[in-house]
């Protein structure tokens, strides 16, 4: 299905008094979006004492892409991360508020990190293969999930997933080598089609071309595109132009704060916040 | 071997569980197709059976193993004749222990007293209804376990979290070893002083000047124990550590800065490892060098210098020790060095300063705490060294000064003391566990102080 | 106040010559330390090899011996216990005398028997109770010398010496010459050397059963220290948050790490022994302490293998939906498994070495049977060597340096292996 974007009444200049359903937010434009798959609502993250994100709340819409931009050291990642409890892994992170998946609270103590993160994947800055063949990196994630009654089926998602990826015609004849002697750009793909192998329904995306060249990060890009077929996709990434061309939606954080949300034409065209301004106008380091 | 046979059923049993669970996780949600109908992929399901099935009854197995000796020889010695209750602790351990000789067919029978024949058929027959007892017991437990976890199985089941639990909880049981074995140390050490702190004062064990552990032989006649002033003891093992410090250390650090500043890379790469070796070789391999080889060469050297020199004189095995640390600290004065940073050489090269002189004033001074602290440990390590001192030092508790004459250790005490026939609970053999005590504090001591000064000095370079 | 450039420059010059004099000295010291260190691994290792190098040979003596069925059998009943406690020295002896019929009387013939190894009539009776048919005839076969035989064909005991101070008498000495004359006397390799058990003659002891229990000895070691070091480092790198009891098990590793090996045996001694009622001398309880012993070190190592492996590789499984224990099992622990390897070698040679614990749980006892379970009485190769070092006999010194040589070999083995595995499989990131 096709979820509505921006509702129309967020494209118009003046900033919007929301329906009831709005939660009260400094935050500019509009944060909500009509069927949202996640709804984040206040979160809050420390590191220690250290509070690197300060009460924000965003939805993530179906088959669209989320951009979040900002400068360096202003949550983007730790916000990313949030989504599939990436942050658990550091000792010193505390994560409140609440982030619900179809109405599910994914830090509900019940819920099983496992099942979390089998649905919504991630692809990191740095390609991080799996130092086993390609074919093993791909499996993995089936493998442990279950996905795959034998290995016949194990083949077909391990074949589907590449070709998705775009990296099948060039491993399909050396799937046994070492997902580790890949190019940059080819193990990145190689990292989205692991990552899609398992079938989730939201990818999040850590500068996933930062390690690339242009070539590569053209490339992934239009895998970025195809995918939101499929997929709710958030991605974080420096480039604005690269946030231009593959999302529909534009976040923009600084220190922390989310200072503005919306439509990526708009953001990019008519931002409404000094900040925001400042920043995709490069008046900002 | 019967625990053998045990153990193979066990793991019979347990490779079943691990079936009998992953085919039932199965059959719930019909084959293959249905597998996502299951919380949990089905090796979990197998496992968490099989990890019902052993664990419990492997843990009881190891408690009852631990327990069935003790048990049993305080059951039989309940049964004991009359004068044989009337003994006292020493004796009637010595008496056990012929026993548990007799039971594991380690002395030939011949002379042997019919009382300890019958009390050995006693325990024997003991043994053998406790074997039976706990095969028993060890196979229901076993079972009980995999009926229990084989009925819990339902698709809903999260056998993958509850295996990861109980793993997580073997992992901390491992670790949690190390503590344990500090703990063993701790209580088996003091428990043993304490009972000789009961005998002899630990006033005179500490400031005593003579040691003659061996007329508490005669203990029980007269109620005189032997002399257990261990301040020989300190002072031959200060002495030969000391001897063992004067060469190690200068050789060390001294071999350590050459490698480390004047040698080229290829001179480095054959020569460290060479010496490195010397951090390989068993120490009864120097105590045997040091017996054989240096004892006599010092002696033979002193006669034609005309100075009288024991043939176990506490310069051979200093000497001989002194060797055996090289390495050590070399190894650790290179990390040190290394760690120095090349600005601070920089500086001092920049001002003109000769490399020896920045090496003396600014990198040997900045790598001192470091240095130090390597020398703390070698000096733990020396006081702890025995084979060594076994092989190469005398046995007679001499108070001198004198490195040419023989001096004995704490650690050879500790062995003559403890080898051989050993009389439970005469000071004799308790002198070994105080020794070993003071052994542990002061080494211990030194190990804390040494690796306090070692990371603060890291830290201060990272 | 300040001085002029050139007289700086004066100055500098004149403490040149000495701080030049200096810097060479300084460097000479370095230079002479690292050679004196050179020095004694050379005499350490000549020492060692010059005086085991003759052990692995041994002299035999070849002699035709008669079953003689008057000196065996006397009645002809041909049952196994005549057979049994018959008098076969009788027989080495009269083989001897054959050779030398002169020799009359109780001592000489006694001193003329003990140029023969005791074994002999263990191997005449032997072979007399696999094949009966051999009563009533000739066979020539080759015994084990005596000790004193072989270490005077060897050069290591003196002819020169003075008779009285001498293992071997005038008359002794002169036979041997006929012996060797005669072509009887060969100089084999010494198979009982690395085939025997212990034993009180030189000739007939050999390292097997020290082996041996070595191998059990350190197979139980393995097989306690590894897992439980293994999972010891995993829980405290990938599970254990930092709390007081985590720094408490790491304070403990680090400190245990340098605790006299000594206090290990008298742990054994006081908990294993006299606690726990376990067997005396048995290889069970000498792996259990050794165990103990060898499990710092593993930690650590294991440790830093664990700390090597990127936070990528993490981050990846955790990312895919792995579970912790996955992540571990299935990415850490194999790219961690080479490093855990070697310093779980290292840690085994350094038990392997260890001698003064098994000291304290009766290790040290004379065992000639090579062990064959975990629980029967042995011995190891260091203590194997402690024991006969302090053996009176001339032979024993080159069978204790023979001992050390096969000590070191199996060192050099596992240490060797140990560095084949870390350049092989150490990755690089
Ligand atoms: N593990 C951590 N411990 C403590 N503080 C952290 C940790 N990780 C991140 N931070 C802090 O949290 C803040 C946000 O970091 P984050 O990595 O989310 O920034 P970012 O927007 O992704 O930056 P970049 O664009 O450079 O990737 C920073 O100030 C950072 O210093
Ligand atoms: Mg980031």
């Amino acid at each position: 299905m096709n979820a509505a974007t921006d509702s129309p009444a967020a494209k118009a200049a003046h900033p919007v008094p929301e329906a009831s359903a709005t939660p009260e937010t400094k935050t500019v434009g509009r944060i909500t979006v009509d069927d949202p798959l996640i709804c984040a609502r206040n979160v809050d993250v420390f590191y220690g004492e250290k509070r690197a994100i300060k009460d924000v709340s965003i939805d993530i819409a179906r088959n669209q892409v989320l951009a979040m931009i900002g400068p360096s050291g202003c949550g983007k990642s730790t916000f990313l991360r949030c989504f599939n409890r990436m942050n658990d892994t550091i000792e010193q992170a505390r994560v409140a508020g609440s982030i619900k998946l179809e109405g599910q609270d994914i830090y509900d103590r019940r819920q099983d990190v496992v099942q979390l993160r089998a649905r919504i994947g991630m692809v990191f800055q740095k390609p991080n293969p799996f130092p086993k063949s390609i074919y093993e990196n791909v499996a993995y994630g089936p493998r442990i999930h279950g996905l795959a009654a034998d290995r016949i089926e194990l083949d077909e998602i391990v074949q589907t997933s590449l070709k998705r990826a775009g990296l099948w015609d060039e491993v399909k004849d050396r799937l046994g080598a070492p997902g580790t002697s890949l190019s940059g750009g080819q193990q990145q793909r190689l990292c989205i089609a692991r990552t899609i192998a398992v079938n989730p329904e939201v990818i999040l995306m850590d500068e996933p071309c930062s390690a690339l060249d242009p070539i590569a990060t053209a490339r992934i890009e239009d895998l970025i595109d195809e995918l939101r077929a499929s997929y709710a996709i958030a991605i974080v990434t420096h480039s604005m132009q690269q946030a231009a061309r593959v999302s529909q939606r534009t976040a923009y954080f600084h220190l922390g704060d989310l200072i503005e949300v919306g439509e990526t034409d708009r953001i990019f065209t008519n931002p409404r916040h000094k900040l925001t301004e400042d920043y995709i106008t490069g008046r900002f380091g | 071997m019967t625990h053998s046979i045990l153990l193979l059923l066990l793991a019979v049993l347990v490779l079943l569980a691990f079936w009998l669970g992953e085919r039932r996780s199965l059959s719930l949600v019909g084959g293959g197709r249905g597998i996502r109908n299951l919380h949990s992929l089905p090796y979990y399901y197998g496992m968490l059976t099989a990890l019902w099935c052993g664990l419990p009854a492997l843990l009881v197995m190891g408690l009852w193993l631990l327990f069935q000796n003790t048990v049993i020889t305080g059951l039989i010695s309940a049964h004991f004749p009359g004068d044989w209750q009337a003994l006292d602790a020493g004796q009637r351990g010595l008496l056990i222990n012929e026993i548990r000789n007799v039971v594991s067919g380690q002395i030939t029978l011949e002379g042997v007293r019919p009382q300890v024949l019958a009390a050995a058929a006693e325990y024997r027959q003991m043994q053998s209804i406790a074997n039976l007892a706990l095969s028993g017991l060890v196979l229901v437990i076993a079972i009980a376990g995999l009926g229990f976890a084989h009925r819990q199985i339902s698709p809903t089941l999260r056998a993958r979290n509850a295996v990861e639990r109980i793993f997580e909880w073997l992992l901390l049981g491992c670790s949690t070893i190390a503590v344990f074995v500090t703990i063993g140390i701790v209580l088996s050490v003091v428990y043993e002083s304490l009972r000789f702190f009961h005998v002899v004062s630990v006033h005179e064990f500490l400031l005593g000047l003579s040691w003659s552990p061996q007329t508490a032989l005669r203990a029980d006649q007269a109620g005189s124990s032997g002399a257990f002033g261990a301040v020989p003891l300190f002072l031959g093992t200060a002495m030969i550590s000391g001897i063992a410090m004067l060469i190690a250390v200068p050789v060390g650090l001294f071999s350590a800065i050459y490698l480390a500043e004047y040698a080229d890379r290829r001179f480095r790469s054959v020569v460290k490892p060479v010496l490195e070796v010397l951090a390989g070789i068993p120490t009864v391999v120097y105590g045997f060098f040091a017996a054989l080889t240096v004892g006599p060469a010092l002696r033979n050297l002193g006669e034609v210098v005309g100075l009288s020199v024991a043939s176990e004189s506490a310069l051979a095995a200093g000497l001989v020790m002194g060797v055996m640390i090289i390495p050590f600290i070399s190894s650790l004065s290179d990390d040190m060095i290394s760690a120095v940073p090349q600005s601070l050489r920089d500086g001092a090269y920049a001002l003109g300063a000769t490399r020896s002189e920045t090496i003396r004033q600014v990198v040997l001074r900045a790598a001192l705490p470091g240095i130090v602290g390597g020398v703390l440990l070698a000096i733990s390590r020396a006081i702890g060294e025995t084979m060594i001192v076994v092989m190469a030092a005398g046995l007679a508790a001499n108070l001198t000064a004198n490195p040419l004459e023989a001096v004995t250790t704490v650690t050879v005490q500790i062995v003559t003391l403890l080898t051989g026939d050993q009389e439970f609970d005469s000071p004799k053999t308790l002198a070994a566990f105080a020794l070993g005590l003071v052994l542990f504090l002061v080494t211990l001591a030194l190990n804390v102080v040494a690796l306090k000064v070692v990371r603060k000095y890291r830290e201060q370079y990272e | 106040m300040s001085k002029s450039v050139a007289e700086t420059r004066a100055l500098v010059e004149k403490s040149l010559r000495r701080r030049q004099w200096a810097e060479r000295r300084f460097r000479a010291y370095g230079l002479g330390a690292v050679l004196l260190g050179l020095l004694f691994v050379v005499v350490l290792f000549t020492s060692v090899f010059s005086q085991g190098w003759s052990a692995f040979r041994q002299t035999n003596l070849t002699l035709e011996v008669f079953y003689d069925p008057a000196v065996i059998d006397p009645e002809g009943t041909a049952d196994a216990d005549t057979l049994a406690v018959a008098d076969y020295p009788a027989l080495v002896r009269a083989a001897l005398k054959q050779r030398f019929p002169d020799v009359e009387g109780r001592t000489a013939t006694r001193q003329l028997s003990d140029l023969v190894s005791s074994s002999a009539a263990n191997v005449l009776q032997a072979r007399l109770t696999a094949d009966h048919s051999l009563m009533g005839k000739h066979e020539t076969l080759r015994f084990l010398a005596d000790d004193k035989v072989d270490q005077l064909l060897k050069g290591r005991i003196s002819r020169d010496l003075d008779e009285a101070d001498r293992a071997l008498s005038d008359q002794q000495v002169q036979w041997i010459d006929a012996l060797k004359h005669d072509g009887v006397l060969s100089l084999d390799f010494n198979r009982g050397f690395f085939s025997n058990g212990d034993s009180r003659e030189p000739e007939q002891a050999g390292v097997w059963g020290a082996f041996v229990g070595s191998l059990y000895t350190l197979g139980v070691t393995l097989l306690l220290s590894f897992p439980i070091a293994v999972a010891t480092a995993i829980y405290l790198e990938e599970f254990a948050r930092r709390t007081r009891w985590t720094d408490l098990i790491e304070v403990n590793i680090n400190n245990l790490a340098a605790v006299p090996s000594i206090v290990f045996g008298l742990l054994g001694l006081a908990m294993f022994l006299n606690i726990f009622g376990m067997p005396r001398s048995a290889p069970l309880v000498g792996g259990l302490v050794l165990a103990l012993l060898t499990l710092p070190t593993i930690i650590i190592a294991s440790r830093a293998a664990i700390k090597a492996v990127p936070p990528s590789i993490r981050e990846a499984a955790l990312g895919m939906g792995a579970s912790k224990l996955q992540m571990v099992m299935h990415h850490v622990l194999p790219l961690a498994m080479p490093g855990m390897l070697t310093g779980t070698i290292i840690g085994m040679a350094r038990a392997l070495g260890e001698t003064a614990p098994l000291l304290m749980i009766g290790m040290v006892a004379f065992i000639v049977d090579v062990p064959h379970s975990l629980t029967a009485p042995a011995t190891v190769l260091p203590v194997q060597v402690f024991l006969w070092s302090d053996s009176p006999e001339r032979a024993f010194i080159e069978r204790t340096s023979a001992a050390i040589i096969v000590l070191l070999v199996f060192l050099v083995v596992m240490n060797a292996t140990a560095v084949v595995l870390r350049n092989r499989f150490e990755r690089r990131w």
